[in-house]
Parts: C-alpha cells; structure tokens; sequence
C-alpha cells in the first residue's frame, strides 16, 4: 500500500525547481507515475512530496521546432504513438513507443518520466541514444542540453542535478538514405535485451556510411557500443554483412550484460548479436533509395 | 453499501457525497463523473482509483490481482480509455469521465462485448473479464473492424489464468460483427 505523502502542483517549471530545491530528497517529481508508484507501493522508497508536473503547460508537445523534432517530456506513450509528425518521420521511434509496456502503462507513463526514471528494463533511452538526441533539463534560472549518452549514470540514476528537471528530448531528423531499427526480446513483462540501430548508406546505396549502436536492458543502463559501430562505416553492404556477427560481438561484450532473472550474461551478450545481425538487413533494407525507409524518405 | 440498489450501484453507489474519514493528512476535493453520474469526494494524494471505486464507492467490478499494471484486472476507462486504476492516484480522475464494468450496459441491456463474452464462453471464473471487456470496448470505439492480429496486440497486457485466449478472442470478433450489422441497419 502506499504511505500517505503530500501533493504539490506547480504550474512552471521554477516552482517545480524550487520545490525540489527547498525540499531535496524528501520530494521527488511525479509525472504518470507508472514506474515511480511501483516502487513506493512496494515500500521501497517513501517521499514525503510528490510534485506533480502535468500542470506546467506546454510540456506535453510534440513538434517540428527549427528543423528539430521536439517531444515534450509529458507526452504519453500513446501520444507519441499516434502522432502524425513522428509516423512521418521517426517511424521506428513510434514502432517502438507502440510496444512499450501495454496499453494502460503508454495512455499514462511519460516519455519524460520514463527516461528520469532510468529503470535498466525500458526501451526509449536506447533508441533516442541511436538517434542522436539531446535532453534538455530545466531549473529555476538556467536550461541544458544533455547528450543522451551522458544521460544515463546508473541503474535507476541520471545526470540530473537535484532541483533539474527533464522537460523536453530533441531529436534531429534523419539525414537521407538513413534508417533506425530497434530489435528487443524479452519473456518477462519487461525487455530483456534492446538492440538499436541508426544506419546511413551512400547515395547509391552500396556502402554503409554511418552506423550507431546502442544496447539497452542487459545492464545498468543504455549504452553505446562505438567500437561495433567504426566495424561496420565506410564498407561496403557484403563487407559489412560478413562483419556485422563480430560487430554484434563487440556490442554484447561491451554491453555491460549482467546475469539477473531476464538470463545470464552469455545468453544476454548472444542475444545481442542476433538482434543486431537482424536490425541491419531491417535497417539496410528501409534506408536504400526507394527503400520504405525513413530519412530515405524526406531526404 | 446497505441496501444499495443494483442500478445506484452502477451510477457509483447512493452518496452524492463520500468524504474521506480521515483527518491528517491533504484533502484534495474532486468532482469526477462515474458511469455518468456526476460525483463530488474529498480523496488523500495517496489515495488509489481502484480503492476509491471499489471500497468508497462499492464497485467492484475492477478487480486487484497483480497490483504491478500487468494483469489488467483492476482497468477502469478513464475519458475512455483504459488505465491499470491499482497504480492511478484518485486525485487524476478529478474532471474526467470514469467508465467501470457496471456502467456499459445501457437501460438494462447489456453490451454486444458482454453478450458476445456470454454466447461465445469467453469467460469461466470472471475475474479477468471486467478488465478484458473494457479494454475490448476501448479497441472497438477506435478499431470497429479489427483482425484476429490487432486484437492479440491490443490485448496483450490483460492477462486471463483460466479461460483461454481463443475464446476471449472469438468473443471480441463476434461483438465487432454484431456491432458492425447493428450500425450499418441505422
């Protein structure tokens, strides 16, 4: 059951800094709650204030902001499931907020709350990672831009400073011929192994010429596995296709992979290299031109 | 409840008014609608919508079983759509339309979800069905016409230990096609 704590509803992102200023550890942010709750039914960890964010206006949008796709923080899963702007141009990105969880966790759970939460077992992280995104945080009198990949400190820990609070993700869009795939296997209610990747093939589609790699749910945190990565630039599709296994290798060795219920570390690590052997010839396929592809598209 | 009849039941029970015994602690007066009857309650932040709808307000339809929104045996529909109500705070629903399984039936009849669940053996123990019927209604409202696929996605978060999936699933495409032949005679 959950213990009785007190409720706070600022309506600008200073008041919300402020509260977690005044109140330091005592408070914690609280957006859909679906990741938070959990854990404070459970008895794991107790607040005496929850500030609930959803009244700041504005930060639910979803937008094209100076060549920028901009998501709000509070945007719902379901939200950014169903909008326009990103079935048109991160396709992936919405294939993948379609599978979070189940359809009661994506009409409340946030994307803001999701990434702030930094549970190892979630998908976004790991895509938005590959896609080069940038999380801007807010406090009372200053904003930051923050590198997904700096993001993440830890299972459960981000770099959020303790009066920050995440309030929007900025993703760049696609260059041309260029495709994301994002593969993840997992028995639990949860993912077990995320494997995302971004990928760019020269104008006439015959070499690769840019890859990013990430690896999620295996370990503490997302993480992005640029050794794989320089395997696979700059060669051609045949050449890439016969590295991509030891590419995969790489990925599943620098994963961080961690033996827990979801499976042990070799299981975790070899599931690695089969989803992203399969997320190349998904991604090649869609970024070749006229491919159904996805910065091939708009590029 | 006392002597609470099944159709004040269904409306969210015979007090207009249910205000919280407790006396410590923050008081956030809501007025949220409950299978269209208009209710105005005092709740705690922590209060739970599933604990509020089932002890404060007697219907118990929604069901707790895993408590972690997995099951989907506590999903309620809030402004339609549905929630896992065992992790919602009360205070969200201040404002909202909330629709449980003892509000679908319209003038006594029941929906062709709940037909059809009853003609096709979609369920044995019904502890799942509330949650399965309400997500089924969501899917109906923004998919009338769905495969035997979309319907395994949109309802694999609702979890059923006894009945099986195949009935459940011939329960929701026999409702669609009633659904389907009823609107198309309007």
């Amino acid at each position: 059951m959950l213990k009785r704590f007190r409720l706070e509803e600022p309506e600008s992102v200073k008041d919300a800094s402020d509260f977690l200023a005044r109140h330091g550890e005592s408070a914690r942010v609280y957006a859909g709650g679906t990741e938070l709750l959990l854990v404070m039914k459970e008895g794991l960890i107790q607040y005496e204030r929850l500030i609930n964010i959803k009244n700041i206006a504005g930060l639910d949008e979803v937008k094209l902001d100076d060549g920028v796709i901009h998501l709000g923080a509070l945007a719902t899963h379901c939200k950014l499931a169903s909008s326009t702007l990103l079935q048109e141009r991160l396709p992936a990105f919405v294939r993948m907020e379609k599978n979070v969880a189940n359809i009661r966790v994506r009409e409340v759970g946030t994307l803001g709350g999701n990434l702030s939460f930094a549970e190892p077992h979630a998908d976004p992280g790991t895509v938005l990672m590959v896609l080069g995104a940038k999380l801007v945080a807010g406090k009372s009198s200053s904003r930051r831009e923050i590198p997904v990949e700096k993001f993440f400190v830890d299972a459960y820990e981000t770099c959020l400073e303790a009066d920050e609070i995440l309030t929007g993700i900025r993703v760049p869009l696609l260059p041309s011929h260029s495709a994301v795939a994002y593969l993840k296997f997992g028995y639990l209610e949860r993912p077990s192994v995320g494997v995302a990747l971004f990928l760019a093939v020269d104008g006439g589609g015959k070499s690769i010429a840019d890859a990013r790699i990430a690896v999620g749910c295996v370990g503490p945190a997302p993480k992005r596995i640029e050794e794989a990565e320089s395997l696979l630039k700059g060669k051609g599709f045949d050449e890439a296709s016969r590295l991509i296994s030891k590419a995969g290798e790489i990925a599943g060795d620098a994963s961080q992979a961690i033996s827990d219920l979801h499976g042990s570390q070799d299981y975790k690590e070899h599931i690695v290299q089969v989803l992203l052997k399969r997320a190349f010839h998904q991604a090649y396929g869609q970024c070749q031109p006229g491919g159904k592809g996805q910065g091939g598209l708009h590029g | 409840m006392g002597n609470v009849s099944q159709e004040e039941r269904a409306r969210g029970g015979c007090m207009a008014k249910v205000t919280s015994k407790r006396v410590k602690g923050q008081l956030i007066p809501i007025s949220l609608t409950i299978n269209g009857t208009l209710h105005e309650i005092d709740v705690e932040p922590h209060e739970l919508l599933l604990d509020v709808i089932r002890d404060r307000l007697g219907l118990t339809g929604a069901k707790r079983s895993c408590d972690v929104q997995v099951c989907g045996a506590c999903t309620l529909l809030l402004d339609g759509r549905p929630v896992s109500s065992c992790t919602l705070l009360a205070f969200e629903a201040r404002g909202r339309e909330v629709m449980t399984i003892e509000g679908l039936a319209q003038n006594g009849k029941l929906h062709p979800l709940q037909e059809a669940f009853i003609e096709h053996g979609g369920f044995q123990c019904g502890f799942c069905t509330p949650g399965m019927i309400l997500t089924a209604k969501t899917l109906l409202d923004e998919n009338p016409d769905p495969t035997e696929e979309e319907i395994i996605n949109f309802m694999q978060g609702n979890i059923c230990r006894c009945t099986g999936y195949k009935k459940i699933i011939e329960s929701i495409l026999a409702a669609a096609k009633k659904m389907k032949a009823s609107s198309s005679r309007i």
